[in-house]
């Protein structure tokens, strides 16, 4: 079995205006579904509450306000997975209620 | 005991196992390394081995079963010396799962190879690897093209095709893209991409030559070897027979695609006696099969498109009412602005180019088509029957800006000139 981190990315302008209950109850309904493959996972608060802090090269950070990268759609949660390959993880994947989609990465085996 | 084989006659024996047997030795040999590059290395070595010792020993009676058994061989004996340095190693079978013993070749059933050459394809053509990089690998690991080859195929730098292939194992690695062949609900997806990259290595060898041409027609073959292939692993999926049937059918014509003096000839001026009636019969049988599923596949409905024209006996009388019919059909289950330009053209046959240009120009609206020199040419065909000599003459030209391949350019250049006269 492999982990994954599904990454889940939303248009939060139009996220915030649908109704907050009916897509916490499907999230929900994803989570029983799917109970034994799902190590974790979290919805975040709005990317405008992010901030970035980038190395400066001298030793130093430099602190901005806002997410790291700058797009239309917005990381807005995660679950870490576990499966057997990238096809059970794609199918996982697609079940997640999201609105604009998500991104699925593996995550690094480290060796002991 | 096999003789000594004359050295001509052992490069050709190698060269044709590599051509038809590279896929099969492969997919055998990851089933032991557990890896793609280890299992790459590993059939490379065997392939040389046997220049050497077919010369001395003689060409074994199955060349793939041998190569397969040195391939087998070597790729355990690289495991073995490299077990300690890369225990951590990411596989795509799992190792346990590995017996040595099985390196010997008779030890597999039929049924393990076919589904090891599967395995392979539905890997290379995964939809999380990107469309180029699917075609890329299909390319080096199931046809055994070598990189600068597949480099050549789509006009890019070496180095550039080595690197999307280096990526693209990269991921299937790290990524885990299974080693399996999908089933359920999730084989007729799968397929419909595996299809789709065959048939994209058979048009880009097929498109009006360009570049290198040798090497394009070296591509076109590819593409239908791999059809081939996949029929014979898939006996009874209709869009593989559609795909194959589509394959044959406008392969049949090649020899009359190019006129005397090497231009490109339209379907309407082609001599329908240098057409392969062998291929168009398996074609058309393989239509009528791929046909009666439900929901055919667009392979089917395109390869039953060229049916009509392949099975027509002069341009004249071409059955456009059923090719009509059959781009309805297509526009249904494909919605493709090329589709509906197409499905214009036909229309513009059977009910009159008047009726026709009406779609064609409304087709000019869409911003898919605006850099697409086919609709301008098709446009302009249609103005040119309907005796408007200068609206004709100006959509040629539009259609010249839009295409940099020599025979096309020629081609339209000739019509232009038909007009001024």
């Amino acid at each position: 079995m492999s982990k994954y981190l599904i990454l889940i990315f939303q248009n939060e302008a139009t996220t915030r205006q649908a109704d907050g209950e009916s897509i916490s109850t499907s999230y929900q309904d994803f989570m029983q579904r799917r109970a034994e493959s799902l190590l974790g996972g979290a919805a975040l608060e709005a990317s405008s509450t992010a901030t970035s802090i980038r190395r400066d090269g001298s030793g130093g950070f430099t602190v901005t306000d806002g997410p790291f990268a700058e797009s239309k759609e917005a990381l807005g949660g995660y679950y870490l997975i576990e499966a057997a390959d990238l096809d059970e993880a794609m199918q996982i994947a697609k079940e997640v209620p999201a609105g604009a989609g998500v991104e699925v990465r593996p995550v690094r085996v480290v060796s002991p | 005991m096999p003789q000594r084989a004359a050295s001509a006659q052992v490069a050709a024996a190698v060269a044709d196992a590599h051509r038809t047997q590279w896929a099969f030795v492969l997919a055998a040999t990851i089933r032991v390394s557990g890896d793609i590059d280890t299992a790459e290395e590993a059939v490379q070595d065997a392939y040389a081995s046997a220049l050497e010792t077919w010369g001395a020993r003689g060409i074994p009676d199955k060349p793939g079963a041998w190569l397969t058994t040195s391939a087998r061989r070597r790729a355990l004996d690289m495991h073995r010396r490299a077990a300690t340095a890369r225990r951590a190693l990411p596989r795509l079978i799992d190792p346990n799962a590995i017996d040595p013993e099985s390196a010997t070749f008779a030890a597999d059933g039929a049924d393990d190879i076919r589904d090891d050459r599967l395995r392979l394809i539905f890997t290379c053509c995964h939809p999380a690897l990107d469309l180029d990089a699917q075609v890329a690998l299909t390319l080096r690991l199931i046809c055994g093209l070598s990189t600068a080859d597949v480099a050549r195929a789509f006009l890019v730098p070496e180095p550039t095709m080595a690197a999307r292939i280096t990526r693209a194992k990269k991921k299937i690695q790290g990524a885990g893209i299974p080693y399996r062949v999908p089933d359920g609900a999730e084989l007729d997806e799968r397929v419909n991409g595996v299809v789709g990259v065959v048939y994209l290595v058979y048009t880009t060898g097929h498109t009006a030559p360009s570049g290198d041409s040798l090497m394009r027609r070296d591509l076109a073959a590819r593409g239908y070897e791999l059809a081939r292939m996949l029929r014979e692993l898939m006996p009874t999926d209709p869009a593989v027979a559609g795909l194959l049937a589509l394959i044959l059918l406008t392969d049949a014509r090649r020899n009359a695609r190019l006129d005397n003096d090497g231009g490109l000839a339209l379907l309407s001026d082609q001599d329908r006696s240098r057409w392969d009636s062998r291929a168009i019969q398996e074609g058309a049988e393989l239509v009528r099969e791929s046909l009666s599923t439900r929901s055919p596949h667009r392979f089917s409905l395109m390869a039953a498109i060229a049916a009509v024209h392949d099975e027509s006996p002069s341009w004249s009388q071409t059955d456009w009412e059923e090719i009509l019919g059959l781009y309805d059909l297509l526009a249904e289950t494909w919605t493709s602005p090329v589709v509906q330009l197409n499905r214009a053209i036909a229309l513009g046959f059977a009910r009159g180019f008047a009726e026709g240009l009406v779609v064609l120009d409304e087709l000019g609206a869409d911003p898919r088509l605006a850099r697409y020199p086919y609709l301008a040419s098709s446009r302009a065909d249609f103005l040119a029957r309907l005796g408007r000599t200068a609206d004709a003459r100006v959509a040629y030209e539009e259609a010249l800006a839009l295409t940099d391949n020599d025979a096309e350019r020629a081609f339209l250049e000739r019509r232009l000139a038909g007009i001024a006269r």
